[in-house]
């Protein structure tokens, strides 16, 4: 135990560095510049979006209940973070069509607080979902998550006096740096995995497995089912505060159904009961997002020009969906994780393989 | 008296699955319920674990009415069971399903368990030796970390019986658990569950549709047809009942 903890630590006191290093704090300090801020705020996406991913893999991977509900918790996270930390200047300038309502007005919290009130609230929102919800099963409950998730986002459309409507919110401080993403995304795999490896974890694989034997075993399966939903959307309410303040602008748009695709595809992609496979196709999937922007601009070969086609992008990850479903449905994960002693098998095989190519013998 | 069911009736639309059903069990016993395809034996155990509410009548277990409570609550008062069709959790490691039946008994919270404090650790390991105690006993307890989706047929059989004693049931409901083996298996199998009974101190409940099979462990042989019981008594008395004959290999019709 005590030798996993010192390896445990080095780890985290070099990723520590490395971030202290890339987010520029090193600057003041040896003189070492930071990293470009486009790469920073990729690596701020992945961390976010790992956090979604995980998140969302609890209820869908883990306890094998079909939620499509992230964006409308995500939309809750995002508006409460943003409206806690304006100032009252901000808010006034936003807020010219229909004046904010009084107490939220006044009211500034400090960046911290404001994100757990945003995960609260949206935890708050999936009780108030989940209780009728989480009596259906399979594709009714993907439909009525879904519902409630536009609900949520036609609410916030129409409560001018609240969320400024269809003009979203604009000039939230950007307070998040890479200690705030990294730092919420580690806190979200520590307590998802330690919930897993828990017994709360295995009731909820059980439920996963088989409705029927786990309540024969003595599992309460709506206590559980509602645990899993109340932890998931607590952490999406995060990952929104978090993106309100990377964003600094938000509006009820970008909280559409899409987003919970984007997220459901990294959880499909890297295997559904896989938090090291979340992660991972979360850093993939972002990254690529970037990475694919060329195909959407236009391009001059020469004499040759390939004119560039705005949404191709999201062509690409539906075909990348499409093949992933059918030639690797179990992700890039399955439901296993990611060990020292899992890269070293697969190395093995992989050097195997090679060796078995190049014609010499083994 | 255990189990004591008054005038149970099971319908599903226009079908009566099970009617009129008067059983009542004694502390320690192993009775047989048996009876040909559809006769309504698996209705019986849905009814009694919570799965359906009857349509009339009680089931009352040690004296408490249970008619109609939910199936983990059924189970927290002491009956378990086990399915015809293995449900196992398969793709977790054989000591994995047997934990998930100590799962209702913890009393550390979800916070204990996220933040793996003293309290939660300490129960962990006290669950995790109960269940290799359980296994042990089913001679479970060299594949305890298998996924036991891999285990052999047997095996996940005993796995599955093992998983419902540890919610430490008083009353053991098992549905066909000798189906789909040879007459060797199936003895060996009767063997095991008549020393599970003694060692646990359970009185059992026990489908099978093969009557040889049950004919030598249970003290007292319940025979269903249509969801109608048509003869109780020792096995000897009900092999010799001229009704569970016609209704296991037809009346001849005289023309």
């Amino acid at each position: 135990m005590s030798r996993f903890l010192k390896r445990d630590l080095v780890i985290l006191v070099l990723a520590a560095v490395v971030i202290a290093w890339a987010n520029g704090d090193l600057e003041g300090l040896l003189g070492i510049p930071g990293w470009q801020s486009y790469g920073v705020r990729i690596i701020n996406m992945c961390a976010i979006n790992a956090i979604l991913a995980l998140s969302l893999n609890l209820v869908n991977g883990f306890t094998g209940q079909f939620s499509l509900g992230h964006a409308g918790f995500m939309a809750l996270g995002a508006y409460t973070t943003a409206l806690l930390t304006m100032d009252m200047a901000a808010k006034d300038r936003v807020f010219f069509m229909t004046p904010l309502v009084e107490p939220l007005r006044n009211l500034t919290l400090p960046f911290l607080p404001s994100l757990i009130l945003a995960g609260l609230i949206a935890g708050l929102f999936s009780l108030v979902v989940g209780i009728p919800a989480l009596r259906l099963r399979g594709d009714y409950l993907g439909i009525a998550t879904l519902g409630f998730a536009e609900i949520i986002r036609l609410i916030i459309q129409n409560v001018r006096k609240v969320t400024n409507g269809a003009l979203g919110l604009k000039g939230i401080p950007q307070v998040v740096n890479l200690w705030w993403t990294l730092g919420s995304a580690f806190i979200c795999y520590l307590m998802l995995r330690n919930l897993i490896n828990s017994s709360y974890g295995r009731a909820l694989k059980s439920i996963r497995e088989n409705e029927t034997a786990a309540q024969a075993m003595g599992i309460d399966l709506f206590k559980h089912k509602l645990l899993s939903f109340f932890i998931s959307s607590f952490w999406a309410g995060v990952g929104g505060g978090l993106l309100a303040s990377l964003l600094t602008t938000i509006d009820p748009v970008q909280f559409k159904f899409h987003l919970t695709f984007q997220v459901l595809l990294m959880v499909v992609l890297g295997g559904m009961g896989s938090l090291s496979g979340s992660i991972i196709a979360a850093g993939i999937v972002t990254y690529l997002m970037e990475f694919l922007r060329i195909v959407e601009e236009t391009h001059y070969w020469g004499s040759i020009t390939i004119p560039g086609i705005p949404g191709l992008r999201m062509v690409i990850f539906s075909l990348a969906l499409v093949l992933v479903v059918v030639w690797y449905p179990k992700g890039l994960m399955g439901d296993s994780e990611l060990t020292a002693q899992g890269v070293k098998a697969f190395l093995g095989r992989f050097r195997k393989t090679l060796r078995l190519k190049g014609g010499r013998p083994v | 008296m255990i189990l004591d069911i008054r005038g149970m009736k099971m319908q599903f639309g226009g079908l009566v699955a099970v009617d009129n059903l008067n059983l009542s069990l004694e502390q320690g016993e192993l009775v047989g319920l048996i009876g040909p395809n559809g006769a309504g034996k698996t209705t019986v155990f849905n009814v009694i674990t919570g799965v359906y509410a009857p349509t009339q009548g009680t089931i009352t277990l040690e004296g408490r009415d249970i008619t109609g409570m939910r199936p983990d609550l059924i189970t927290r008062l002491g009956v378990a069971r086990t399915f015809q069709n293995i449900r196992l959790f398969s793709r977790m490691s054989v000591i994995e399903n047997i934990l998930v039946s100590l799962h209702w008994r913890l009393g550390s919270s979800v916070f204990d368990a996220i933040f793996q404090n003293r309290k939660y650790r300490s129960e962990e390991a006290s669950m995790r030796s109960r269940a290799m105690d359980l296994l042990a006993r089913v001679n479970l307890d060299s594949v305890a970390d298998l996924p036991a989706g891999s285990l052999p047929y047997g095996s996940q059989r005993r796995l599955e019986i093992c998983r419902a004693l540890a919610t430490e049931p008083r009353l053991l409901l098992l549905d066909e658990p000798a189906a789909g083996m040879n007459p060797a298996e199936s003895i060996e199998l009767m063997k095991f569950i008549g020393r599970i009974r003694d060692e646990f101190g359970l009185t059992i409940l026990l489908i099978e549709h093969q009557m040889r099979v049950v004919m030598g462990i249970s003290e007292r042989i319940v025979v269903l047809d249509h969801g109608i019981v048509i003869s109780q008594g020792t096995p000897r008395e009900v092999s010799r009942d001229p009704r569970v004959i016609a209704a296991y290999l037809g009346v001849e019709q005289h023309a």
